[in-house]
């Protein structure tokens, strides 16, 4: 299907036509922030950060009209530039804290409304409309940006467009973690890893006992993120390998297992050091002496909360 | 040899382990696992592909940036730090609970103020400190030692409980699509759904074990 059959085909619903107009916009905003990178004088890196957004722009606007084969390779070469750390932030500037404390003092607590917007807009096209929710937190994105730029005449285009490019310098490539451990995942999926896996754990778990299958998911997302510091990346493999073949084959309700399976893997990342964004980094910012002082008041609240998900599970399934 | 395809997973781990480059370590598992299953190449850079294109939702972020520098810059901080400081007469654990319920609600919206560095040391901790030290009171060390763990520790159990409320939050995308490749098919806002009540026990569990440990210190380590 090209474009043109696509945009005007009854058999694609609107909410697909639209998603697929905000992917191109990303996919803009992303070539934007390439362009502002290439001619970035104080970015050392200004041709590796140009290949990285321009590329990942190129897929958003692109890919679903390419062939797969074209997608994979454009994917090599997204990756290419982070691997050889040749992305880097450039330089645009902070808003000043005069230039907040005074846009504070004009605009106050009202800022909270365009904020909420975007989740607003979300709920709204979740529960009211056959419109997927992400489209519907675009536009509260647009709605927040007219509510910005009523506040006050300064809040232009193109401060929305820099601000955006400075946001974006800062995630960089990590941005692109979950994508990537999901196209993992896929590779995972196709090369037969679940099936081993599930056959190795079947000599462990009696086969048709699905509390003990949610009791094993769960604990094993919780302790492979502690391992790991990433509950995406555990998630991936813990359900291909034991969510799948051991709980829901065998009836259990995909949204409420698959739903607090990514929570219990938030319990293990408050109780370990490999999530150092989170629990180490703070330690350093609050100068505190004891090096694990912000785990230890977390894992009391991560044990209960792991017992709390495990019986949901097996009461919920 | 089954067995070695469990080598792009054992990969995964030891590279996140050393802390390695994540993407490297991502790349070498897939190229690991494609090479020991006997994928050729033409399929292995299709899967990637196709995968990474079905997957552009968990890009939705970029949306969202394009007003979250700009909030910043109106003042989202500010006006989130005004909100706290109504709350100054409150107890130091009752000033960590206020934080935490208040965090909870925003990242529902998918708004911060600013993290541990943006928020917790100029403002929540500020405010929970004097709080501890109010009428002349001296802290211990110890003291201050457990008000800096709850902040932090408050600051990251409302924000990933809270976060996941948020109905096109990465994670819960990547377990949309994760499920997806295993043929079942589930919807964002019932994933969200589920999350409800965890999300509200979560919170609940952290602010009366935080507001019995701070009762418990402002009694035994104040003078």
């Amino acid at each position: 299907m090209n474009p043109i059959q696509f945009y005007t085909s009854v058999d694609v619903t609107l909410s697909e036509k639209l998603l697929e107009v905000m992917y191109c916009i990303i996919g803009l905003i992303s070539m934007y922030v390439a362009f502002k990178n290439l001619k970035d004088k104080e970015n050392k890196n200004s041709v590796g950060s140009f290949v990285f957004w321009f590329d990942l722009g190129l897929m958003f606007v692109l890919g679903k009209w390419l062939p797969a084969l074209a997608d994979g390779i454009l994917l090599i070469i997204l990756v290419l530039p982070p691997i050889f750390k040749k992305v880097s932030p450039g330089n645009e500037p902070e808003p000043t804290l005069e230039e907040m404390e005074q846009n504070n003092k004009n605009i106050g607590a009202k800022v909270f409304v365009p904020a909420v917007c975007i989740g607003l807009f979300a709920l709204l096209a979740a529960f009211f409309t056959k419109i997927s929710p992400l489209v519907g937190m675009s536009v509260g994105v647009f709605v927040a940006m007219i509510i910005l730029r009523i506040y006050s005449k300064s809040n232009t285009p193109s401060v929305f467009l820099k601000d955006c490019r400075r946001m974006m310098d800062v995630v960089g490539p990590l941005s692109m973690l979950p994508m990537l451990l999901a196209a993992l995942g896929a590779v995972f999926t196709a090369a037969g890893v679940g099936d081993v896996i599930s056959s190795l754990v079947s000599n462990i778990i009696p086969a048709g006992n699905v509390t003990i299958g949610i009791i094993v998911y769960a604990i094993g997302m919780a302790v492979f993120t502690m391992i790991m510091g990433n509950a995406f990346a555990a998630i991936t493999v813990m359900t291909v390998g034991i969510g799948a073949p051991f709980v829901l084959k065998y009836g259990a309700d995909p949204v409420v297992i698959g739903s607090l399976a990514l929570t219990c893997g938030y319990c293990g990342t408050l109780c370990t050091p490999m999530a150092a964004n989170f629990n180490m980094v703070p330690v350093a910012i609050l100068e505190m002496k004891d090096k694990n002082g912000v785990i230890k008041k977390q894992v009391l609240v991560a044990v209960i909360m792991l017992v709390v998900q495990i019986v949901m599970m097996i009461m919920m399934s | 040899m089954e067995l070695l395809k469990l080598l792009g997973i054992l990969i995964v781990v030891i590279g996140f382990v050393l802390k390695l480059d994540s993407i490297l370590i991502i790349m070498i598992a897939a190229i690991v696992t494609a090479l020991v299953a006997g994928m050729d190449p033409v399929t292995f850079l299709e899967t990637l592909g196709s995968s990474f294109v079905a997957n552009r939702s968990m890009c939705v972020f970029v949306m969202v940036m394009v007003v979250t520098g700009t909030l910043e810059r109106n003042g989202l901080k500010q006006a989130a730090a005004n909100v706290m400081k109504k709350f100054k007469n409150a107890s130091a654990g009752v000033v960590v609970a206020i934080y935490g319920v208040f965090r909870l609600i925003f990242a529902a919206f998918n708004v911060s103020f600013g993290g541990v560095a943006g928020f917790v040391r100029p403002i929540v901790l500020p405010m929970a400190t004097a709080a501890a030290k109010k009428n002349g009171k001296k802290i211990s060390e110890k003291y201050e030692e457990n008000l800096k763990g709850m902040a932090s520790g408050m600051e990251n159990i409302a924000w990933f409980f809270g976060q996941v409320l948020f109905v096109g939050t990465s994670g819960m995308i990547l377990v949309q699509s994760t499920l997806a490749g295993l043929g079942y098919n589930v919807e964002l806002v019932d994933l969200m759904k589920v999350q409800i009540p965890v999300a509200i026990i979560a919170v609940a569990v952290a602010i009366v074990y935080y507001y019995l440990k701070d009762k418990q210190l402002s009694r035994k380590e104040t003078k």
